[in-house]
């Protein structure tokens, strides 16, 4: 496991509200390696957001309540760190990108003090070095004139360009993680295209390891190497890029690749959406938070929320359906074959890994 | 810039203009002379008098005067005091005026700025509904009330301080803190909404996510970002406060220039009406446009020089 740089495990966030606890996060668990993109993909209020922004801790402690859990960052316990501690922590070793550009930054401050700021926190640098070092970040991301543009303010910069330099800030100290909470949602599609670029180029350069938040599965599908999907704050299912796309396993995944266009599909095909909408946290019962909108629903569903079912050494799914239990005709045939199919790349991949010529 | 500064300068002389041509019309229309003792002149006094201060001519021709010698720089005789020009009266009355108002002004905008900016980082707590108390009762009870409330503790009961009268520096300390009263619960509330605002901006966060302890975050992304704004609301305050306000300077007997003002009104002291409207009104627009250029300084989006760049 020492190749995990940050673990979260069974993470509980909740939020003080007026009308009692609100639970945001229910148990979630995902590892994230060195190097690796881990993408976690889930409706609006699905807890993808505070689950990053936990990790960082930057939910108001006022009204955050985080019962149990853990995420441990190179085996430490981050819940457990100090305030000091989890500062030295933020912007060094562990970095975030914003959704909103426009926003991101602070209006009356120059890029260049934006990005030495994080710069002399962390890497005792005199002021002079500091500057150079922000020079060569907006260099790296791609801002011509970057000596100028240093002491230009962030109004005189494009959405696309504000989010390099957010980048630029991010990655300045050198982050062993970054976290990209919706990085290009903001922006148009073509920027969008251009910054996923520059943060795969910067990834492979740094060996930083990236989780990306989105709603967006073709941001997903050019990026990630992992993917958790997110439903009502719990992790439903996991695995790899192509395990969740081509092999999908929980219901929610398959709805959520159904009502994506496809290019390749008959133009006459309907796109399918899951009907009904997300569940009000406030009032989520025992069972499975998906049960309301599932199409394959049993009785087990509404009463009981499934364990975790491994379906390969790195797929595992959220689902009554994978229970052994449960009768092979009421699985419907598209999981039922992405199993199979996922035995065969099992079995493929013993065999690799064996390092054997098939028998 | 320069540009700038000659277009804003244009556009003070045209309002001053139309303020002095605005009070000139409605003094007309007020009932009554500036003689005290009206009743008793016959009609040839009257004309005599009259003709003296130029009031035997027709309204247009008194403007038309009034506004040549203005422009000379000339803003012409007191009515109520033989021989005295408004310029002097003026130039005697606003010291205590100033003085007083540039203290609780200065007093009360430090106060208010502590009191909101704690009251902000501690929002929802004790100390925010205590100053928020403070802030709302400074706003909702008059200021002679203060004062009347200063006097007898301080000034009677404990004996600190004198009650009223203009005599030494000890005098001006409690009109002025009855006059910060009023600007302790502005700035305090004005501060604090803007502090709760930029608190819940995505560049805190950002900031924060840098690893910049608290302190940090607060003096170098949240204060200087809700100061912005209050420094618009301070340069019209800072005018109304320091050129004298009636009560405050009848309670204590400041002789002051809101306590000249109201007695020319009452005698209708046409001339001193007129310079003291003027002189409000030309700090108006001087503060008015003092604030303008200190937000282009302080805000790096706002460009006095007329958006020729990009």
């Amino acid at each position: 496991m020492d190749n995990h740089i940050l673990e979260v495990s069974n993470l509980h966030v909740s939020f003080k509200t007026r009308n009692g606890e609100v639970p945001a996060v229910r148990g979630v668990n995902f590892s994230l390696k060195k190097g690796e993109t881990l993408a976690i993909v889930g409706e609006s209020g699905s807890g993808k957001s505070v689950t990053a922004k936990s990790i960082m801790q930057l939910l108001p402690k006022q009204n955050t309540i985080i019962p149990e859990g853990e995420i441990r960052y190179e085996g430490k316990d981050l819940l457990k760190f100090s305030k000091k501690e989890i500062q030295s922590i933020r912007g060094s070793d562990i970095s975030m990108v914003f959704q909103d550009p426009m926003t991101s930054l602070n209006p009356t401050m120059k890029i260049g003090k934006q990005i030495m700021e994080g710069l002399s926190r962390h890497m005792n640098l005199t002021k002079k070095q500091a500057r150079e070092r922000a020079k060569e970040m907006l260099e790296l991301v791609g801002i011509p004139n970057a000596e100028a543009r240093l002491d230009a303010y962030p109004h005189q910069f494009s959405g696309g360009m504000r989010q390099r330099v957010v980048i630029a800030i991010a990655l300045a100290c050198n982050p062993k993680v970054l976290i990209a909470d919706e990085p290009t949602t903001a922006l148009d599609v073509t920027i969008q295209a251009q910054i996923l670029r520059l943060m795969r180029g910067l990834q492979e350069k740094m060996d930083t390891a990236i989780i990306l938040i989105t709603h967006d599965l073709g941001v997903v599908a050019n990026m990630a190497d992992r993917v958790a999907v997110m439903y009502a704050g719990e992790v439903v299912e996991q695995g790899t890029l192509d395990e969740i796309f081509y092999r999908p396993q929980h219901p929610y995944t398959l709805g959520l690749l159904r009502s994506m266009p496809n290019l390749d599909a008959p133009r006459t095909e309907p796109l399918i959406p899951i009907p009904g909408s997300p569940p009000d946290p406030a009032t989520l019962g025992t069972g499975c938070p998906f049960a309301a909108r599932c199409p394959y629903t049993m009785k087990v569903c509404h009463d009981h929320n499934p364990d975790y079912t491994a379906v390969s050494g790195t797929q595992a799914v959220r689902c009554w359906l994978q229970d052994e239990r449960t009768p092979d005709e009421h699985v419907p045939e598209v999981i039922r074959k992405g199993r199979q199919t996922s035995e065969i790349a099992a079995d493929q991949a013993a065999i690799d890994a064996a390092g054997g010529v098939p028998v | 810039m320069k540009r700038y500064l000659i277009q804003r300068f244009a556009y003070a002389v045209i309002t001053l203009f139309i303020i002095v041509t605005a009070t000139f019309l409605l003094m007309q229309l007020l009932p009554g002379t500036p003689y005290s003792n009206a009743e008793k002149l016959t009609e040839s006094q009257r004309a005599i008098l009259d003709a003296k201060y130029g009031l035997d001519k027709p309204v247009a021709i008194q403007y038309l005067t009034y506004i040549g010698n203005l422009i000379q720089g000339d803003l012409g005789y007191s009515f109520q005091y033989q021989g005295r020009t408004v310029m002097s009266m003026i130039g005697d009355r606003i010291g205590p005026s100033a003085l007083i108002g540039l203290q609780g002004l200065v007093f009360g905008t430090i106060i208010g700025l502590v009191l909101g900016i704690i009251s902000a980082l501690r929002h929802n707590t004790a100390v925010d509904y205590v100053s928020v108390t403070i802030a709302v009762l400074g706003m909702s009870i008059p200021s002679f009330v203060f004062a009347a409330l200063l006097q007898y503790y301080i000034g009677v009961k404990l004996g600190w301080l004198p009650v009223a009268l203009w005599e030494n520096y000890q005098s001006t300390i409690l009109p002025s803190l009855a006059l910060s009263v009023t600007v302790i619960a502005t700035v305090a509330r004005f501060i604090r909404s803007e502090m709760l605002e930029v608190l819940g901006q995505d560049y805190v966060t950002t900031a924060r996510a840098k690893g910049l302890n608290e302190s940090g975050v607060i003096w170098k992304h949240v204060i200087r970002n809700a100061l912005i704004p209050v420094v618009t609301m301070l340069g019209p305050l800072a005018v109304s406060i320091m050129t004298g306000t009636l009560v405050i300077e009848k309670i204590f007997g400041v002789p002051g220039l809101g306590e000249q003002f109201t007695l020319s009104i009452l005698v209708l002291d046409y001339s001193v009406i007129m310079g003291i409207t003027l002189l409000y009104s030309a700090l108006f627009i001087f503060v008015v446009f003092v604030v303008d250029v200190l937000y282009g300084l302080l805000d790096p989006r706002i460009d006095l020089k007329g958006g020729s760049k990009a």
